[in-house]
């Protein structure tokens, strides 16, 4: 995804070697976005033919440094919307939404349960998140991604209180009329 | 073997009677065993509050049974349970916890000195539960002199300045910003382990019920559904 504008943002920092690259992604990601050497050299490779990046060699190993239309690339990146803004289709939703059709033709409590039953799956989830935030996360990065998991299983919580509620008024304004 | 110390069988509660008759516990069956940390929640009106009042004593049930360290609360009269109240269970509300016209250290000396503590031991106890939770300074303050977390802490050290079998929170941390509320609720969550404290937190928030070692979920009045404890399985109350 945006692996070539975090590598360019690390050589904004200064010229780097391939490896370095690497590791420093990772490092600044907390760890839950590893990439393979193979991927770093492919993306710097491109980087190189779009003017992007340049390469120099220093004692037979290459290093990359960022040109001016790299660094005008990379600004224009921190301005601009994530491009995996969501078109909201994950799974969750499907599941839901599938429960909800159901549970329309049959007149069943399907959907209902099986909210019921993901909002334990995600809370049992939050609970580990939580657990690890404590023991494990010890860099700054990796303490912040985790709350990102969280806040997000917050949000996905919260999107299953909202269909609760309103199916729960669904069905009672039905069996009123 | 291992008793729980708070337990609810076939709870009813209703307010009102007739065509107003509401019935906010419709037949709640609930363990929770020592040193057990539980989130209650819920949303608005399934009766998680008021599972908690019952739990306290502090409003009768309409129907089924409340035992709180193996005592059956409608056996105890006012006076009895007010004492129950005193020495076996701890109170957080979301605020007007402490006193206004009293220090910090005098809030949490409280419940010592009604128990007839004398004033010295009282305060020497006060500044210890104060500094297990991380208040160590302006002690002889007000209240109002300090943030809506630090009088959270104020009151959680109230709560546990008495060696108490159960602290109840209700919805502590209302009032406050995500990090103070998360810094309050981390607190609650070691009591069980320093103290041995069973903790029921009533919470509409999923970041504050992930403290928690168990998350039972209310709705209309009943319990529908609960995550696995994370307590030692000997340990663990269950919902029969």
């Amino acid at each position: 995804m945006a692996v070539r504008e975090g590598l360019l943002a690390l050589l904004h920092e200064g010229p780097r070697h391939g490896y370095q690259l690497k590791t420093e992604f990772e490092a600044a990601t907390g760890g839950v976005w590893p990439l393979n050497v193979g991927q770093v050299y492919t993306t710097l490779d491109r980087l190189e033919r779009d003017g992007l990046v340049g390469v120099a060699d220093s004692d037979g190993q290459k290093i990359y440094s960022i040109t001016i239309d790299g660094v005008s690339a990379l600004g224009a990146w921190w301005e601009a919307a994530p491009a995996d803004e969501p078109p909201p289709r994950d799974e969750l939703m499907l599941k839901v939404l599938m429960a909800i059709e159901r549970s329309t033709e049959r007149g069943d409590a399907h959907a209902l349960s099986v909210i019921t039953h993901q909002r334990t799956v995600l809370h049992s989830m939050l609970q580990s998140k939580r657990r690890a935030r404590s023991t494990e996360a010890t860099s700054l990065a990796a303490r912040l991604v985790t709350d990102a998991l969280v806040v997000r299983a917050e949000a996905d919580l919260r999107w299953l209180d909202l269909c609760e509620s309103q199916l729960n008024g669904t069905t009672t304004r039905k069996a009123r009329s | 073997m291992n008793e729980p110390v708070l337990e609810l069988v076939d709870v009813v509660k209703t307010f009102g009677k007739g065509s107003t008759e509401v019935r906010a516990l419709n037949g709640v069956d609930l363990d929770i065993a020592a040193a057990e940390f539980v989130a209650i929640m819920g949303p608005s009106g399934c009766g998680k509050s008021t599972l908690l009042h019952l739990a306290g004593g502090l409003e009768d049930v309409s129907s089924g049974r409340v035992r709180v360290a193996g005592r059956d609360l409608s056996d105890l009269g006012l006076v009895e349970r007010a004492a129950l109240r005193r020495t076996d269970i701890g109170f957080v509300f979301q605020r007007l916890n402490l006193l206004p016209s009293l220090t910090a250290l005098e809030n949490v000396a409280l419940p010592l000195e009604l128990e007839g503590m004398g004033r010295r031991e009282a305060a020497s106890r006060s500044v210890d539960a104060l500094a297990a939770v991380g208040l160590t300074e302006q002690l002889s303050r007000y209240p109002d002199d300090f943030s809506g977390g630090q009088q959270q802490r104020i009151a959680i050290a109230r709560a546990i300045v008495v060696e108490r079998a159960l602290i109840l929170a209700d919805e502590p941390t209302g009032a406050l910003d995500t990090m103070t509320g998360d810094s309050v609720i981390e607190l609650l969550s070691t009591l069980p382990g320093r103290f041995g404290t069973a903790v029921v937190l009533v919470t509409h928030e999923p970041r504050f019920a992930s403290w928690a070692d168990r998350v039972v979920f209310m709705r209309d009045g009943v319990v529908v559904d609960q995550t696995a404890s994370t307590v030692p399985v000997s340990a663990a109350g269950a919902v029969t």
